[in-house]
This record gives structure tokens, sequence and C-alpha cells, in this order.
């Protein structure tokens, strides 16, 4: 039902306004600077799109292998996934999470790992699904005054 | 994490009689699968249909079978059916001094991540696990 491919400079009005819907912060900049950066940027970075036959993005996944951040050994980290809600349980999310981790594979990492905010059930229960689980890291805060 | 033996066993009988939602299991026959009291399960399993995810049958042959929403249904569905909610535990002694708040808001923490993971969770997920094993 969807079609997977890498991400384009010309997805960027769809992915913004697709984020700004679901997160209620414009942020075309930031998305522009990933655009930039993660599609057709270096082998280790990947920002792929999934769309419906018309050609609608239905929804986008970023990620990236990082090696020895906060000293853990390479893995392929997600920064972000986004599926438009009226396109979601489709099976637009698992594909696109399946194809990062076999570009991850492809890139020899055996590791796959991502950060998401506690209250966040929805992100957390599709993370869960994919089989994902507790790392080895915790995250800190502080509030700095 | 410590659950008291009813959530235990509700989380048991709910995942077992999930695993085949057109199946029926009788107290003794989840009593023995799990090594339990099948005393203790049958306060469980009116509890747990209660909540509308199982429903019981009637007479010396009737049993238990899932009604429940695999895909929406939590972990922490089941485990709010026997736990008290981390914001409503009663008052410990020493709560109100200094030390007591510092000790309260580190629990407090714990059971935040405890009860995102389980909330996290759904059955449909959790069977996936147990039977991919």
């Amino acid at each position: 039902m969807f079609a997977l491919r890498p991400a384009e400079p010309a997805d960027l009005p769809a992915i913004a306004a697709l984020d700004a819907r679901l997160t209620g912060a414009a942020k075309a900049a930031y998305w522009q600077g990933m655009l930039e950066q993660y599609a057709g940027g270096p082998p280790s970075r990947h920002f792929l799109v999934a769309e419906t036959p018309r050609g609608q993005v239905a929804g986008f996944i970023v990620g990236e292998v990082r090696a020895w951040e906060f000293g853990q050994p390479p893995a392929g980290w997600v920064f972000a996934i986004q599926v438009d809600p009226k396109l979601r349980l489709k099976g637009a999310g698992s594909a696109l999470f399946n194809a990062l981790c076999s570009k991850f594979r492809e890139q020899g990492v055996r590791r796959v790992r991502t950060l998401v905010d506690r209250k966040d059930n929805l992100i957390l229960s599709f993370f869960r699904a994919q089989g994902m689980t507790a790392g080895p890291s915790l995250q800190l805060d502080k509030d700095l005054q | 994490m410590k659950l008291q033996t009813a959530t235990r066993l509700g989380l048991y009988a709910v995942l077992e009689l999930a695993r085949d939602p057109e199946k029926t299991l009788s107290v003794a026959d989840l009593a023995e699968r799990f090594d339990v009291s099948g005393h203790h399960l049958a306060k469980v399993l009116r509890t747990l249909a209660a909540a509308g995810l199982v429903r019981g049958g009637r007479g010396a042959s009737g049993g238990y079978r899932f009604t429940g929403n695999r895909r929406r249904t939590t972990l922490m569905d089941i485990v709010a059916l026997f736990e008290p909610a981390p914001g409503q535990r009663a008052k410990e002694p020493g709560g109100d001094t200094d030390i007591g708040g510092s000790l309260q808001r580190v629990l407090t923490e714990i059971d935040e991540i405890a009860e995102a993971t389980l909330r996290s969770i759904s059955l449909e997920t959790m069977l996936r696990t147990t039977m991919g094993r």
C-alpha cells in the first residue's frame, strides 16, 4: 500500500506540515536542516518517506548510525518517526522502521535505539510493538535556573 | 517493582485467556497451569469479569474466556485493577519529613517509569513476545 523511498528536498512542505500538525509546533527551518543533512547525506544517515499510490507523504523516519555516543558502541539511532493519523494502522510506521533497520544492518550494526517521551504512550507502544525494550542507558534531566 | 499476588494472577489469567479468545478455561485449569490457589484466582477472575476483560460461564463446567481487545488492552489496564495508583498510596510514617519527601520523590520517579512501561505493552505485543520464545 505504501512505497518507501529516500526523502528529497521537495518533500519539505509535506514533512514540515505533517510534523506541525502532530506536534503543534511549526519548525520548517529545522526540517529543512534535517533534509539537507540526512537526505542524500553521508551513507550513515537516512531519511525515508512512505508515500501513498497517489504520491501523498504518509509518513517519514530519520535515523543515523552513531558510534561511541555516551560511551556506547555503534548503533542505529531513530531520531524521528511520524505517520499521518488518517493513514495509521495500515503498516506505514512498521514499514519505515523495518526499512531503516535494514539500512542499519547493511552498515554492520546490530542494535537500534531511540529516545521517547515516557508520557507519549502512542509512540512508546509503537516501538514496543516493534520489539524494542528498555536499553542500557537512563536519560537524566535537570532544570537550569 | 513488586506486584501484589492478585495483580500477578490477573496478568497470568488475562494473558492465558487472550492467547486464544475462542477457548474457555475453568478456574481449576488456570490454577493448575500457574500452580496458584484456585480460591484466590476465582476472586481475581470476578474482578476481571467486572472490568469486561473476561466472561464467565454458569454451572460446574462453565469456564472463562477473554472478551477484551488484545490490541487496546495494556498490562497497566490490568495492574490498575489491583494496585493503587501512584498518587493514591497511603501516607507512610515519616513521609512529611524532608528525608521522607526526598525518598518519596525517588519512589515516584521509579513508579512513573514502571507505569509508562506497563502502559506501553499491549496484550498483543506481550503475547507475540511470549509465543516467539
